[in-house]
């Protein structure tokens, strides 16, 4: 005879010791699977919302920063293109540039492949002057033939000013008002007949008393054919700590006679605010993922918890079962110790007794869990029963079955070793 | 000699309490001898048989069987010699109640495992009378079965010498006869027996006798 077949014969002689060991395990390893399980459920469907709430929020930010774009766009053109000879101190205080570049210089950016940092090209020629019809009242006259497109950029966004035609001319707030001028109206200007296309509403800049004419007009008006003095643009989303090195580098690199400015309160404006749509934008996929795993910790640790208990719970049950049945089997350990069985062989008969108790415990623990995946997989907003039973899962599963008999191998240690420790003499005189 | 107890004393200490269960007593089972020990209760029958069966260590003199000093062995080397030299037969059986028959006789092949143990098993079972109830558990024999089965389990290993702790006390005239006879024969092909009884009917199966009173054999 081998310890298996005692063993064997016993377990199913004490069914209900058995029985009830066995159940121990089983809802200690059915925890467990069933915890898997259900974090793996959580963590689907949190990812899953993640995804949703990303792509919402992606579309939000974009509606943001689109919005913050428009916005910000009402404040005008921010990066200034301007000849390399220019003197800034002069160009500040005139408020327009007295040096010129070739018109050219416009259609060479527009037709850059990689100019990455600015869009919107406006070239202008610009200068300070008087309207000699209205007692020689300064004005501010900008020429322009409207934006050139990128040629290798699709861009489907508005223009910031509109072209204005040959023969027509835009007024100023102030222009207008106070010489009570309307769109239609014939004017005179610097001796030249003008229509008047558009009348801007009070900008309270010095749009308010700037006259827009077209480029060639105001070239041929000051003398300057095919020059410009300007080229304004709108810079990128950029949030580079270096925008306006990184637009000087790609601007200068075609344009190497031109020096590029920018007019900072309008790019901080623009820059932060774009900044700011897509900081909010994330914060908000942070908290939502946050608030995801902080879930997650929730469940585990309430879960880590209750399962720490079922397994003290059921390791002291396990315990405490098999030291019944030693005591049950004191005569049986008494006669085996008289007929010469080594002190050894008694404690396999309860490790081994232990084990097996363990390892089908624990595959009944693991159908158990299988269960509960099966109806957690049957819930509508759950993961599919293979998303949850995943390859992880299944490794861990099949873990769990030497862990459960070490455990149970672990709680009948002591009843066993006490086993051994019997004296067959006392025993069998007290039998 | 196959069993020599020399001098041997035991006392047994509970709390404050000490009981000199042995008093340098001495006793020889030679092989073919069948012995009785008969004595009143408590008179050390019990103890002396358990330090005869190397299952409790005296607290001087010797105890040698097949003229080894069993108890100058350590306790795994004393399961061992026990397993190959020494049977026991009790009062209570002790069969194991979810085994059949013939896996209880068999449950001593778990100390000394053998080759042929189930042929030696039906051998057994025949010479007791039990090759009908091979494979029925304890609770489905009479009495007299289950001693006859705790009887083979003694057996079973060939041991020279057989321990038996009031081997009838619980049998019926009828049954009780077997178990001496099978004693008896036993004896008779060269092995010993020590045999503690109350009965004196038992003890006159045996072929010597010896008394005991107060620890000592007299």
């Amino acid at each position: 005879m081998r310890l298996p077949t005692l063993v064997l014969r016993e377990l199913s002689y004490r069914k209900l010791n058995f029985v009830l060991a066995l159940l121990a395990v089983a809802a200690a390893v059915a925890g467990l699977v069933g915890l898997l399980v259900i974090l793996t459920d959580h963590d689907t469907r949190t990812a899953r919302s993640i995804a949703a709430q990303e792509t919402q929020v992606t579309q939000r930010a974009k509606e943001l920063e689109d919005d913050y774009r428009k916005i910000t766009k009402g404040l005008g053109f921010n990066v200034l293109i301007l000849p390399k000879d220019q003197n800034m101190a002069d160009f500040l205080a005139e408020g327009y540039a007295s040096k010129t570049m070739p018109e050219s210089y416009v259609t060479k950016l527009a037709e850059a492949k990689d100019i990455a940092t600015i869009e919107h090209l406006l070239p202008a020629l610009e200068q300070r002057t008087t309207w000699t019809e209205h007692q020689d009242r300064a004005v501010r006259m900008v020429g322009v033939r409207g934006q050139v497109p990128f040629v290798y950029k699709q861009s489907e966004k508005k223009p910031l000013l509109d072209p204005v035609n040959k023969g027509e001319i835009v007024l100023g707030y102030e222009l207008h008002h106070q010489y009570g001028l309307k769109v239609g109206q014939q004017i005179t200007f610097r001796g030249q007949a003008f229509k008047i296309s558009k009348a801007y509403p009070q900008r309270g800049t010095q749009d308010d008393i700037t006259v827009w004419i077209s480029l060639a007009e105001a070239q041929k008006m000051l003398d300057k054919p095919g020059q410009i003095n300007a080229i304004w643009a709108l810079n990128c989303n950029c949030f580079s700590a270096d925008r306006l090195a990184e637009m000087r580098a790609e601007i200068t690199r075609y344009l190497p006679d031109t020096q590029v400015t920018e007019l900072s309160s309008n790019a901080m404006a623009r820059a932060e605010a774009r900044k700011r749509a897509h900081t909010e934008a994330q914060q908000q996929l942070e908290f939502a993922k946050k608030d995801g795993l902080r879930q997650r910790a929730d469940i585990e640790s309430l879960g880590s918890l209750l399962l720490l208990l079922v397994v003290l719970g059921g390791g002291v049950w396990i315990g405490l079962l098999a030291l019944g049945n030693v005591r049950e089997r004191l005569g049986e350990i008494g006669i085996l110790r008289a007929m010469g069985v080594r002190a050894y062989q008694i404690l396999g008969v309860f490790l081994l007794r232990a084990l097996l108790v363990g390892v089908l415990g624990a595959v009944v623990g693991v159908g158990l869990g299988l269960l509960v995946a099966y109806g957690v997989a049957r819930r509508p907003d759950a993961a599919q029963f293979n998303e949850l039973v995943n390859a992880r899962i299944i490794v861990l599963m099949a873990l769990t079955i030497p862990a459960a008999a070490l455990l149970a191998m672990l709680a009948s240690w002591i009843p066993a070793v006490l086993a051994t420790k019997q004296d067959p003499a006392l025993v069998l005189c007290r039998e | 000699m196959l069993l020599a107890i020399r001098n041997i004393s035991k006392t047994y200490r509970q709390r404050e309490r000490t009981v000199a269960a042995l008093a340098e007593a001495s006793l020889t089972v030679a092989a073919g001898e069948f012995v009785a020990l008969q004595g009143p209760s408590g008179c050390g029958k019990s103890t002396m048989l358990l330090a005869a069966g190397a299952l409790l260590a005296p607290d001087a003199g010797t105890v040698t069987v097949c003229e080894q000093d069993i108890y100058a062995l350590n306790s795994e080397h004393r399961a061992i010699f026990r397993a190959g030299h020494i049977g026991f037969v009790f009062q209570q059986f002790h069969l194991m109640p979810y085994l059949s028959v013939q896996d209880n006789i068999l449950s001593a092949t778990l100390a000394q495992p053998q080759a042929g143990a189930l042929a030696r098993v039906g051998m057994l079972a025949e010479t007791l009378g039990l090759t009908a109830r091979l494979l029925h558990t304890p609770d489905q024999l009479s009495v007299g079965e289950r001693q006859r089965t705790a009887l083979a389990r003694a057996l079973m290993n060939q041991p020279k010498l057989i321990l038996a702790d009031e081997p009838t006390g619980n049998l019926d005239a009828d049954n009780a006869a077997v178990v001496l006879r099978f004693l008896k024969d036993y004896a008779a092909a060269g092995g010993g027996v020590l045999m503690v009884t109350h009965d004196a009917g038992a003890a006159a199966g045996a072929q010597r006798i010896v008394r005991m009173q107060a620890g000592r054999v007299v």
